[in-house]
Formats: C-alpha cells, sequence, structure tokens
C-alpha cells in the first residue's frame, strides 16, 4: 500500500497544479478576454450611464424611495435594502409568524402610501436575491396613480410608459412578465425633464 | 398546475432528454478513446499533461491503485483550496482586499468543493477573493466532477472487462473528462451567459451614484391631499462583480452548485433572464442523464442504459410534479395576512416566478448540484420536502455527475439481488454474478448518506448551538433535517436560514460530507474491482432481463422504499408536521 502511495504522489500534485492553471486560470481569463470582446457591456455588469456617471445595472434593483418614482419589491439585505454587495434572502419560513406580520404590515403601509387596498404578492413578500430588478404589471398599475400626482402627469402617461417597459413571457413560455424598476423610473425622469 | 406551468414542465423534460442522447454517445467515445471531434485541437494539450505529470506512464490501475490515486488528488485539492483561502489576504487578485477566510468555514469549504458538494456557509462576494473564486473553488468544480466521471467509469469497465484487475487510468480519466467534456461544454455555456446579462470581469465591484430626482421641484404636502412629495434621493450602491460567468457555467454543468454570489442563482447577475435560468437548469441534469446512454454504449447494449434513464426519469418527472404542485398553492397563513390568495413569492424572484422556482428546486436536488433560483427555506413545507426527500434517496435520480450513475448501478446491483431472492437463484447483472461482497459494498453505498444524515442531525438537536435554527416550531427542525441531507448526500444547496458558521455545524457538516462522498467511492471501485476479476455468464432462462419494464419498476421501486423507509419519521416530525399546522 505504502508503494502505491509513493507512486502515485508526484502525479497527484502534478496533476492539481496542471488542472489548477488549466481550469483555475487559463479558462476563467481566456472566458474574460473573450467576453469582453464579444460582449463587453454585459461582462463588465450591464451597466446603465447617465450624464457620465453609473447609476445602476439594468440587471440589479435599487431601492427607490420616493413617492414619485415606482418602488420594487421588499429586499433583506443587510444593513440596507438593496445592498448588491452582499445579496440575501429572508428565509423566512412559511408559518413563521413574523412572515405573516411582515406581510400584513407592507399591506398597511402600501395601502396607506398608494390608497389602493389590494396590493399584488410581488410587493408583499421579500425576493430571494433582495435584488430583484422587477415588479409585476400589476404592482406597477397599483403604483401609477401615486406617482402620476406626484409628478404631475397624467395617468393615462405614466400607465403608457409602463406599458412600454413591460417584458413579456419568452416565447409565451419562460419567465413571467415584469417591469423594470430602474429603467421605468430613468424613462420617467427623462419624461419629466422634457415636459 | 395551470398550462404555463404545465407546458414548461413538459418541454423541460423533453429538451432534456433530446440533448441526453447525442452527448451520451459522445462522452462514450471520450471514454474508449475513440476519435470525438475535439482531438486536432485538445489533443495536443492532453499529451502534454500527460508527459509533464508523468500520467502517461503510469498504465493501468488496479482497484486499489484507482482508489489510493483518487484520494490522494482529492486530498491534496482539500489542502489546496483551504491554503488559498487562509492566505488570500497577501495572494494577488484580491482587489477587495478581503482578508484571509475563518478557518472553520474555509476547513469545510475546501471539503465542500472537493467532495462536489458546494455546500456554502459564506457568502461569495463578501468573503472570497476573485484568485479563491478561479484558482481554488472553479477548479475544484471541474476535477470533483471529473473524479466522479471517472469513477464511473472505472465501475463500468469493472462490469464489462472480464477475468482482469485493470480498470483504467485515473489521471487519463480525469484529464480527458476535463479536457473533452467539462471545459468544452462549459465554455460554450459560459459566453451564453456573458450574451444573457452574467458579468465576467477581474472588477471586484462597481460603485452607482445616488440618484436624485430631476425637477418638478416639490409639492407641498396639503395640495396633494396629505401626500409628501419630496424627492429622496435614492442612496448609491455598490455593485459587486467579478469572473462569474466562468464559475456559474462549471457549477452547473459539474452539479457542483457553489454559487459566486450568497443567494446563488437567484441573483440577477448570476441568473438574469428566464433564458439563462432555462438553460441553466438543463445544465443541471444534462451530464448526469446523458451518462446512462455512455453506460449503455459502453457495456455494448444500449437498452441497459435508457432502463437506468428510464427509472431516473420517471421519479424525476413526479418529484417535479409533486414539488411545482406543492408551490403552486397559496399559503394560507398570508392570505389571512390580507395577501391575496395566489401562490406565495417570499424568497423567489419575479423573472423566474413560482413554477420555475418549483422546477429548479426539483432538478437541483435531484441531480447533487444544489445551486437555488430561490430561497428554499421559504418554499411551503411540501414545496420543500420533496427536493429534501430528492437528496435522501442517495442523490440516484440523474444524481451528480458520475456519482449519480455509480449510486444507481449499485441499487441496480441491490434490485438484482431482490430478485434473486425471490425466485431463488444466484442473482447476476450483466451477465456478471453478485455474490456476498458486491452485495456487501452495495449495502455500505446505500446506508452511509442515511448514517450521517440522520445521525448529524440527532447530534444537531442535542449538541449543536441552539440559535443556529431561523425558524421557530417544526421549521427549525426541517432546517437541520435539511442541511445534513444535503451535506451528507453531497448536494449543497441549504433552507439557507441555518447559521452554519459555528465549530459545531463547519466540522459536523465537513465529516459528513468527506465520509459521503470518499467512504462511498471506495466500496464502489473495490465492487468494481470484484466484478473485473469474473467470468461473464451467458445469459439463460433463469436470468431477469434488466432492459425492460419490469426491471425499470424493480429499480424505481428499490430506491423509493430504501428512502422512504429511512426518512419518512424524519420527515414527519419536520415539513409534515408544519404543513399540518400550516393547514388546520
Amino acid at each position: 500500500m505504502f508503494s502505491i502511495i509513493k507512486k502515485q504522489l508526484k502525479p497527484a500534485y502534478l496533476m492539481l497544479l496542471w488542472m489548477t492553471l488549466l481550469t483555475g486560470l487559463a479558462y476563467p481569463l481566456a472566458m474574460t478576454g473573450i467576453a469582453r470582446m464579444l460582449f463587453p457591456d454585459q461582462a463588465e455588469g450591464s451597466l446603465i450611464r447617465r450624464d457620465g456617471a453609473v447609476v445602476g445595472s439594468r440587471l440589479v434593483g435599487r431601492d427607490f424611495a420616493s413617492p414619485g418614482s415606482f418602488h420594487g419589491r421588499p429586499s433583506a439585505t443587510a444593513p440596507y435594502a438593496y445592498n448588491a454587495a452582499a445579496s440575501t434572502g429572508s428565509n423566512l419560513g412559511p408559518t413563521n409568524p413574523a412572515l405573516a406580520d411582515a406581510v400584513a404590515e407592507r399591506k398597511t403601509t402600501l395601502a396607506a402610501e398608494n390608497g389602493g387596498e389590494n396590493a399584488p404578492m410581488d410587493l408583499l413578500t421579500a425576493s430571494g436575491s433582495g435584488l430583484d430588478p422587477h415588479i409585476s404589471p400589476e404592482a406597477a398599475a397599483f403604483q401609477v396613480p401615486r406617482v402620476a400626482k406626484a409628478r404631475h402627469l397624467s395617468q393615462e402617461v405614466v400607465a403608457a410608459l409602463v406599458e412600454r417597459n413591460t417584458e413579456g413571457r419568452l416565447w409565451g413560455l419562460w419567465g413571467e412578465p415584469r417591469v423594470n424598476v430602474l429603467g421605468l423610473n430613468l424613462a420617467l425622469d427623462a419624461l419629466t425633464a422634457k415636459e | 398546475m395551470n398550462a404555463t406551468a404545465l407546458s414548461h414542465y413538459l418541454f423541460f423534460l423533453a429538451v432534456l432528454l433530446a440533448a441526453s442522447w447525442p452527448l451520451g454517445l459522445y462522452i462514450a467515445r471520450v471514454f474508449q478513446e475513440q476519435p470525438c471531434g475535439l482531438d486536432t485541437v485538445l489533443g495536443p494539450v492532453e499529451r502534454v499533461i500527460s508527459r509533464m505529470t508523468g500520467a502517461g506512464t503510469s498504465g493501468e490501475m488496479n482497484w486499489k491503485t484507482y482508489a489510493v490515486a483518487v484520494t490522494l488528488f482529492n486530498a491534496m485539492g482539500i489542502v489546496a483550496v483551504y491554503a488559498i483561502e487562509r492566505l488570500q489576504g497577501v495572494l494577488p487578485l484580491n482587489p477587495a482586499g478581503l482578508p484571509g477566510v475563518d478557518p472553520f468555514v474555509a476547513v469545510n469549504t475546501a471539503i465542500s468543493f472537493a467532495s462536489n458538494t458546494n455546500w456554502q456557509t459564506y457568502g461569495g462576494e463578501t468573503t472570497m477573493s476573485i484568485l479563491t473564486q478561479m484558482a481554488a473553488l472553479t477548479v475544484q468544480n471541474f476535477v470533483s466532477a471529473a473524479t466522479g466521471m471517472a469513477v464511473m467509469a472505472a465501475l463500468i469497465r469493472g462490469l464489462t472487462r472480464r477475468e482482469t484487475d485493470k480498470l483504467g487510468n485515473f489521471w487519463k480519466d480525469l484529464t480527458r473528462t476535463t479536457l473533452y467534456v467539462l471545459l468544452p461544454l462549459s465554455v460554450i455555456l459560459s459566453l451564453a451567459l456573458v450574451w444573457q446579462g452574467v458579468p465576467q470581469t477581474l472588477t471586484a465591484s462597481v460603485a452607482a451614484s445616488d440618484i436624485k430626482l430631476p425637477s418638478p421641484t416639490p409639492v407641498a404636502p396639503d395640495a396633494l391631499g396629505g401626500l409628501d412629495t419630496t424627492p429622496l434621493a435614492t442612496p448609491g450602491q455598490t455593485i459587486a462583480l467579478g469572473p462569474v460567468a466562468s464559475q456559474v457555467a462549471i457549477k452547473q454543468l459539474g452539479t457542483n452548485g457553489g454559487g459566486f454570489y450568497n443567494v446563488n442563482s437567484a441573483h440577477p447577475l448570476e441568473n438574469p433572464t428566464p433564458l439563462t435560468n432555462f438553460l441553466s437548469m438543463l445544465a443541471i441534469l444534462l451530464i448526469p442523464a446523458a451518462l446512462c446512454h455512455t453506460f449503455g454504449v459502453m457495456v455494448g447494449d444500449r437498452r441497459q442504459g435508457l432502463a437506468v434513464l428510464m427509472a431516473m426519469t420517471i421519479l424525476f418527472a413526479g418529484f417535479a410534479w409533486l414539488t411545482v404542485q406543492a408551490e403552486l398553492h397559496p399559503n394560507p397563513l398570508l392570505t389571512q395576512a390580507g395577501a391575496p390568495h395566489v401562490p406565495s413569492l417570499e424568497g423567489k424572484e419575479l423573472r423566474h416566478g413560482v413554477a420555475a422556482s418549483a422546477l429548479w428546486a426539483a432538478a437541483t436536488t435531484a441531480a447533487s448540484n444544489g445551486s437555488v433560483n430561490a430561497m428554499h427555506d421559504s418554499f411551503t413545507p411540501l414545496g420543500g420536502m420533496w427536493p429534501m426527500l430528492l437528496m435522501q434517496l442517495g442523490e440516484v435520480v440523474y444524481g451528480g455527475v458520475g456519482s449519480g450513475l455509480y449510486g444507481m448501478l449499485v441499487f441496480a446491483v441491490v434490485a438484482v439481488f431482490v430478485a434473486g431472492l425471490m425466485v431463488g437463484r444466484t442473482p447476476e447483472y450483466l451477465g456478471k454474478k453478485i455474490e456476498p461482497f458486491e452485495t456487501r459494498m452495495a449495502a455500505l453505498v446505500i446506508l452511509i448518506p442515511p448514517f450521517t444524515c440522520l445521525l448529524g442531525t440527532a447530534l444537531a438537536c442535542v449538541i449543536g448551538p441552539p440559535d443556529a435554527v431561523a425558524n421557530p416550531g417544526p421549521h427549525g427542525f426541517s432546517e437541520m433535517l435539511y442541511a445534513f441531507s444535503s451535506m451528507g448526500n453531497n448536494n449543497g444547496s441549504a433552507f439557507a436560514g441555518l447559521t452554519a458558521t459555528s465549530p459545531f455545524w463547519t466540522i459536523a457538516g465537513a465529516v459528513a460530507m468527506f465520509v459521503s462522498r470518499y467512504w462511498l467511492i471506495i466500496p464502489v471501485l473495490a465492487m468494481a474491482g470484484s466484478l473485473a476479476g469474473k467470468k461473464r455468464l451467458a445469459e439463460n432462462p433463469g436470468t431477469l432481463p434488466t432492459h425492460g419494464p419490469i426491471f425499470v419498476g424493480l429499480l424505481v421501486a428499490v430506491v423509493l422504499v430504501v428512502g422512504a423507509v429511512t426518512f419518512v419519521p424524519a420527515l414527519a416530525l419536520g415539513p409534515v408536521a408544519e404543513h399540518l399546522a400550516m393547514t388546520r
């Protein structure tokens, strides 16, 4: 047994070394190079710039709190919501009283802010990543009256903007209909600035 | 199931089965050292590695040498990952300036990645430097998967060869699997992921500025019926980036599951679109399913591979159906709290929705992958139970890359043994007589994971830190049971509310992952060695055909009975009790 071990020792550490060079350095670095060449925008995080400054990634949600902006889903990240340096979900179990309490509390807050009683499920529950960039079209519609009022725009104008920023299912099959909150708010800002 | 969920489910199964066929034939060519189409490009690399490591001269191995090579290589991998984690603070490619990893977490992570478990007690973006993610974790993603496939190839050779003690050469199997199977698929998947938005960069993070609302100027609240319209600046945001796509591709293909980010594939940069979700889910099950065809080709009877694939598919289709159904049930407690009467979205990402999250949960636990696109901890009690049971069945429903098939072949040995007992004949599988030695090894392989799961859970209840669980009641027990089911079967997913960073959890978990990986590989190789030494018997009227529906049914029944008998009492205390409390 000892002689087998002795004989396999050298190939073992040399193989680990070569595999590290191949799969741990050559592969990720080559992918980085090719990705930068083919998809430079996506490879760097799909960043959105406005007036030269990065205002976020079109894939990562941000914490909008103004009445004049559309709000995203509840986020469980710490120490503040939508912390894109430390993703996390709430991990509250289905029968944890804290979950039902949080839902009831959000419902009350949403009703006070928006004047509607029937807040949709995605605004009442926290996302898995805490960085969900999307809300449902129903959640956007729910917020239209508040946003329109705060921005001095007609509800029709805002609703039309929501409509334009709504994505459907891919090939009618995959994913859920959704609205990108950051994209919608930036479009809203552009519209407000123009008016 | 509604129409969208049902078509998603059926489409996924159809694509999986269709894609596994050509890939399985390709992998058979790789193991049989036939031309496979990539030889002109990768052949020179293979020859260089073979020469430089001295592997080319080491020749065919008997089962003991094969086991020594596997164990040594994996032990060195564990040491290397540990060293890189601890030293990352002084090593290059650490733009975020992260310090060395805590020793307990580092040990746990090293064993976790080497054993193809990828249980993560850390948040990737806050703990691991870019160098650690690439040169430690991504490497183990490749070689742990290749180790599984190599052991599987050795077992298949044991079944097909006769009167020899040679099972192949581990170094050659490892190199060829990595070069010809895992790397090309990872390159393709990485690029598809980047195209869809997964980052691939050496930058650790980017800062997004505050967003201040432009005009109009705020209006006095009372002019708008009490609504305060003062624009609040949206605070700035730091977005963690890195070489994500290259790691995510292999984490899915190699049934590893260790995410770049803390929330794994629920993170919008790890799984940004419904298309990446579908491709990732396909990648999780693709190689394990394809290997059934590889098996059929290598034993010279493709129906044998199809029979195993059918057994796995029946189990997967059933459990996936149950999981999706359970998740599509609204949570009555949330309805009471004022939520609409629709399925809960707590812990789920809107772009994937409920059905795709549940389908992923079934896929990731059927394979020993363990990446998640939603937080299983927040699933309904039954929606969390079916994935848990899929792990507890021993990760043989497609299972891990290589390990799923060798696990299922061990169940096949048990199935023919049971059938032999029923009719009073000496059992045989593929012409090899199944004797007491094989049966003992099979018993070890089947009993060690449940033993680590149940013993670990019991220990956690008695001597584990009491504040580890995040949820009260039966759900807290489910968190612990899920954790050891996951680590004790090399899955890696979690009910992530559990705090597993304490010394008890990191060490007990590391032991569970180590035992259930290497204590299975060694008996599997011993069985392969014993089978290779036997003669091949001619078929006779008393032989149980192992390619027909009767055998498929028997195999499914053996897997279910062993799993159910072992775990029903524990499941009754956790998810079943919680379900009854929830629907009361």
